[in-house]
């Protein structure tokens, strides 16, 4: 008896789009961090005074950074849409025998980053 | 069964091998009857029967209820009695043994591990309290509480999961979205008292922790179990028990 | 096999996955997208506006927040998502440095803030 193995390949992720699309959420996760990475360089330009602050600001402008922010927000926003979609499957809410239907807590969330979404750009551009 | 015998043929690519006489598995071309009601199984049973009776392959039921038949159908799991030749008719369709198993005969795969992995949670009803004798009736279980686990309880043990999982494919030891679904069927129905015997092996490392969520095995899943929402469950509930263990050391425990 | 003490970078990986999924959208588009494009008004973030913002503890605590709790996400995230790319062996070397890099962050962030 010789059972055959069959090798599993690195680039198992790119045979099925299933996969593909895994792999490219799991990667959100780098562009988030690095956002708030420079965030909190912004934050440490504030603090060493007006001329650091303000060359930062002008650093934003560049079309690197225009462009960086735009594909980090395309992946920012693709991590919280699956992240709504995935977090009810962590919790099987019933009311009696019935699941409750997952659309009625995605939606919830939606209007949660919403309102959140304007109370904060509220705070920032005052 | 009267059919059109102008509806053309197929192209079927199988894997083979021989453990007798291959080092290496190949691909064997039959071309088999197109017919709008037929199944993978019954183009693999043509082919058996009239023109190659070497090929081997699991299957009984032929109607989806006792996980027998699993094949990769172009790379996807799909139980072969379910999986119509009129959804990918004309085109060929490649067929392999299920995905991350060992291959002992042509289709036909080793199981060992998917069944010492089941056996590991403790597949039955645990009770801590001792059986009620049989003068004292059956334990009662309300709609409400069936409902908790019955999706949980309706696996047919057909390792599609298993196949369309890359963990398991990649960590030996994972034990696997049919093994936690099966754990949870347990741990949820109100007549078990096991939750913490299983949580021994359950929420070890290769466990519920080796899941990073890719959710392909609900994907496949031919009975609708969703493993990677009893995973997903078990990790909430265990991270719950983890805070409460640590915040309050000394706190009795129940199932 | 024993419980594992996964459930720490979990609940980390989780709490940082909600402030992401929250928070940085809107931060990204109003400082790297609307703010050096000229869409919003250009003192918006003017530096004496920001410094007073940034002066009041509770903007503190939600930029500790916004920065630490997403370090923690892509650390557990990236950690398995490199295991998954097939770096296996390296799997506890990979934790140790994911998780290092978080707690550095945060402890920068956290210096950064009350320091």
């Amino acid at each position: 008896m010789k059972p055959y193995i069959r090798p599993m390949p690195a680039t198992w992720w790119l045979k099925r789009s299933p996969y593909l699309l895994f792999m490219i959420r799991e990667l959100t996760s780098v562009f988030v961090a690095a956002y708030v990475v420079i965030f909190l360089v912004m934050i440490r330009r504030l603090n060493e005074g007006q001329a650091a602050y303000e060359a930062f600001l002008e650093s934003l402008k560049s079309p690197l950074a225009i462009g960086f922010h735009m594909v980090a927000l395309a992946f920012a926003v693709f991590h919280t849409v699956t992240w709504f979609h995935l977090t009810p499957k962590a919790m099987a809410v019933r009311i009696g025998e019935e699941r409750v239907k997952p659309a009625l807590i995605i939606a919830p969330n939606y209007a949660a980053w919403a309102v959140i979404s304007a109370i904060v750009a509220w705070f920032i551009l005052g | 069964m009267a059919n059109s015998t102008s509806e053309g043929t197929m192209r079927l690519e199988v894997f083979r091998y021989s453990p007798e006489k291959d080092e290496e598995p190949h691909f064997q071309t039959y071309e088999v009857p197109f017919r709008k009601d037929w199944v993978v199984l019954d183009a693999l049973n043509h082919i058996k029967d009239q023109s190659d009776g070497t090929l081997s392959f699991r299957w009984s039921c032929r109607m989806g209820v006792c996980g027998s038949c699993g094949v990769m159908v172009n790379g996807v799991p799909k139980l072969g009695c379910s999986a119509f030749l009129r959804d990918y008719y004309p085109n060929p369709i490649r067929i392999e043994p299920l995905s991350h198993f060992p291959v002992l005969r042509d289709l036909v795969f080793q199981l060992d591990s998917f069944l010492d992995k089941l056996k590991s949670v403790q597949p039955w009803i645990v009770r801590r309290d001792g059986e009620k004798p049989v003068s004292e009736g059956e334990y009662l279980q309300t709609p409400a509480q069936h409902a908790r686990f019955k999706d949980f309880s309706m696996c047919i043990n057909c390792m599609l999961c298993f196949a369309a999982c890359p963990v398991v494919g990649m960590e030996p030891h994972f034990l696997g979205p049919a093994t936690i679904a099966l754990a949870q069927r347990y741990n949820l129905d109100s007549r078990d008292q096991g939750r913490d015997q299983r949580q021994e092996t359950v929420a070890s490392h290769d466990g519920i922790w080796q899941c990073t969520f890719i959710g392909e095995c609900s994907a496949v899943c031919p009975k609708h179990v969703d493993p990677a929402g009893a995973i997903q469950q078990a990790k909430l509930e265990s991270t719950i028990d983890w805070f409460k263990e640590v915040l309050w050391p000394f706190g009795g425990r129940k199932s | 096999m024993a419980k594992s003490n996964e459930p720490i970078w979990w609940s980390l990986f989780s709490a940082g996955g909600v402030v992401a999924a929250l928070l940085v959208p809107v931060h990204i588009v109003l400082f790297g997208i609307a703010w050096p494009l000229g869409m919003v008004p250009a003192d918006a973030l003017e530096f004496s506006r920001m410094q007073a913002l940034l002066a009041h503890p509770l903007t503190r605590l939600y930029c500790f927040v916004l920065i630490s709790l997403p370090l923690f996400h892509w650390a557990h995230r990236f950690r398995f998502t490199l295991v998954d790319l097939g770096l296996h062996g390296a799997a506890m070397l990979i934790a140790v440095l994911c998780y290092g890099a978080a707690i550095a962050g945060t402890i920068v962030a956290a210096l950064t803030l009350w320091g």
